[in-house]
């Protein structure tokens, strides 16, 4: 696989090469970054933190058609999703996500629209330099320049970028801006591996997971889970915002005689999550919905999938309305073991 | 089973003959119903224990029982509880209208393995519709299993399913059936009591049995709390366990009961491994 350096005057150049394409590339809207489709003309710089949203609609779209009908009609028609994405400026913990919930969907029954969504973007990355306050991705198995998920990871070198192509898809990609671009004989690389340990010294948070998975059975009726969710407002920010947070809900929609059956995302955090019809709730309130979504990232999802199903992105740190902080209910956790 | 490729997608069958099981708000609808096209008639096969994803369009799925065994012939059997939109929208349902269907999920009992074995199905209301598969499933293969023992409970005579079916077997030697009803009734000729309770009052032997238990969450406390008491061990019982479900093959997320989903680990489980599972009795 090859590895360019790309000098920075001729990266509106690069972005020409990809603009034909269906791009998208995080961009300022409002006080937040966020994936927006490249028109033509605009260049996309790489200067930011993460985005709020996670990419993950990409693959896994908020809400997606299932298959569309005609009230009264039995006919069904599948969608056809068969758009080539490619997506500029991805974090590694983001394009690492993925890789986690694709477990899942190949899980002894393949989800089709998550495999062929998957099938068509093709996922740039962008070496985290400085990383933000609450992440934590080296404690959860990644790290500022993870490669997995990825086609491409870009790292910012100050006058020039570093292009590594990781798959065949990020190498043809490569190879279509290749005459912008000449191949790093080791230096690109050496400067790499330097921004890379000075960003993993810059992070601050860590948990030690050792442990955990294992652990987590015996605190079931633990106090700490009362004591964490106290202040929970139940709002599903923390799920929603999460990259690895896979759970939908299916309803119909239905405008005049057009109807289709769609999925949405759903948070494990919400009453009606698992209300039964009869009124039950096996879980009925935030101390046992709080359980379940550490205990589904940090013991389930490893006992069935042998992987965390968190990235440490931070998200649900900086975004929880009443600060509610996963880092710290996992101390807390290795504190009670 | 899917013919698409698309598991998401539903197949269309033709409700070939509808019944009340039960009246009143919450009545029970029993569905018998054939897939349309002959490729999907023909796939299909289920084994008791499992549930299928049956809806209308426009109004949503639900994820139900089959209470049919696959002996009994080339069609399905849905015995539904009016309770919520999809429920409602089931329940308008004649002969010849459409339903949609997939599936089938879920685990099954592992009925193969208990021949040569006494089977003792312990039900209460509703709960019977994924029991009743394994009484036709022995019934019909009469001569594999040492016996059929059934013990089957409602709060009134009027809630309880397939009645009809079970004068039968009161009748045969080795396939006993006992009823129960929460309070006295006129004309009642059977039991009068709780299930668990009965259940003390039979005092069946474990020796060379298997129980499969059904029903109300409280009652199944109940009665794998006396099962215990008659001698039982975890590996020789049995039950299913029933969550909100949207996708039925383990992509959804929240039909999980501690690591384990209902609707692909279960809904079958024996005690051996159910007792472990943190959120089973929540």
């Amino acid at each position: 696989m090859s590895a360019m350096l790309l000098n920075k005057e001729k990266w509106p150049e690069f972005i020409g090469k990809l603009a034909g394409k269906n791009l998208w590339a995080p961009q300022a809207e409002g006080d937040a970054m966020h994936f927006a489709q490249v028109k033509e003309g605009e260049t996309p710089g790489l200067d930011f933190g993460n985005t709020r949203v996670p990419p993950k609609k990409f693959i896994f779209p908020q809400t997606e058609t299932m298959y569309r009908f005609q009230l009264g009609g039995t006919n069904i028609e599948e969608p056809v999703i068969d758009d080539e994405v490619v997506v500029l400026g991805i974090r590694p913990c983001d394009a690492r996500a993925n890789k986690i919930i694709e477990k899942l969907f190949k899980w002894d029954v393949d989800d089709p629209y998550f495999l062929a969504r998957q099938e068509k973007v093709t996922l740039i990355g962008l070496t985290c330099t400085e990383p933000g306050l609450n992440c934590f991705c080296p404690s959860v198995g990644g790290g500022p320049a993870s490669t997995d998920g990825l086609d491409i990871l870009i790292t910012d070198l100050g006058e020039n970028y570093y292009l590594e192509a990781l798959t065949n898809k990020g190498e043809k990609l490569l190879g279509e801006a290749g005459d912008l671009m000449v191949e790093d004989k080791g230096d690109g690389a050496k400067a790499k591996e330097k921004l890379v340990a000075a960003a993993e010294k810059k992070i601050n948070r860590t948990v030690d997971t050792k442990g955990i998975p294992e652990g987590l059975p015996g605190l079931w009726e633990d106090p700490l889970w009362k004591r964490v969710s106290a202040s929970c407002l139940g709002c599903g920010t923390c799920t929603y915002l999460c990259p690895t947070c896979h759970c939908f809900d299916i309803q119909d929609e239905i405008e005049g005689f057009d109807a289709r059956r769609c999925r949405m995302w759903d948070s494990c955090m919400f009453e009606e999550y698992t209300l039964h019809t009869s009124g039950h709730n096996p879980r009925p309130t935030r101390r046992e919905r709080t359980r379940n979504r550490i205990n589904h990232k940090y013991n389930y999802y490893v006992d069935k999938f042998d992987v965390i199903a968190c990235v440490g992105c931070g998200r649900c740190i900086n975004l929880c309305p009443v600060n509610i902080d996963i880092v710290e209910i996992l101390r807390q956790v290795k504190e009670a073991l | 089973m899917t013919t698409t490729g698309n598991p998401y997608i539903p197949h269309l069958a033709t409700v070939e003959e509808t019944w009340y099981e039960t009246g009143g708000e919450r009545c029970i609808k029993t569905f018998k119903v054939v897939f349309d096209e002959e490729k999907v008639r023909e796939a299909w096969s289920h084994r008791p224990g499992q549930c299928a994803m049956i809806g209308v369009l426009g109004e949503g799925e639900s994820m139900i029982s089959i209470s049919c065994s696959p002996t009994e012939g080339k069609f399905l059997r849905f015995s539904v509880m009016r309770m919520g939109k999809v429920t409602q929208a089931l329940h308008q349902l004649e002969a010849g209208d459409k339903m949609m269907v997939r599936g089938p999920y879920g685990n099954s009992f592992p009925i193969e393995d208990w021949q040569g074995k006494q089977i003792l199905t312990i039900g209460g209301g509703i709960g019977q519709a994924p029991l009743r598969p394994i009484v036709e499933f022995v019934k019909a293969n009469r001569d594999k299993y040492a016996g059929l023992t059934m013990i089957y409970g409602a709060r009134t005579s009027g809630d309880l399913c397939f009645k009809g079916e079970f004068e039968e077997m009161s009748k045969s030697d080795d396939l006993s059936c006992h009823l129960t009803i929460d309070v006295e009734e006129e004309e009642w000729e059977h039991n009068v009591g709780f299930v668990p309770q009965m259940l003390l009052d039979l005092n069946p032997s474990p020796e060379n049995t298997i129980a499969i238990t059904c029903g109300p969450p409280i009652m199944i406390r109940f009665v794998l709390e006396n099962l215990k008491k008659l001698g039982f061990e975890d590996e020789q019982i049995y039950t299913t366990l029933e969550n909100r479900m949207k996708c039925g093959i383990g992509k959804c997320g929240r039909c999980n009961a501690g690591n384990m989903y209902v609707c692909k680990d279960g809904p079958v489980f024996c005690y051996a491994v159910l007792k472990d599972i943190p959120e089973a009795f929540a």
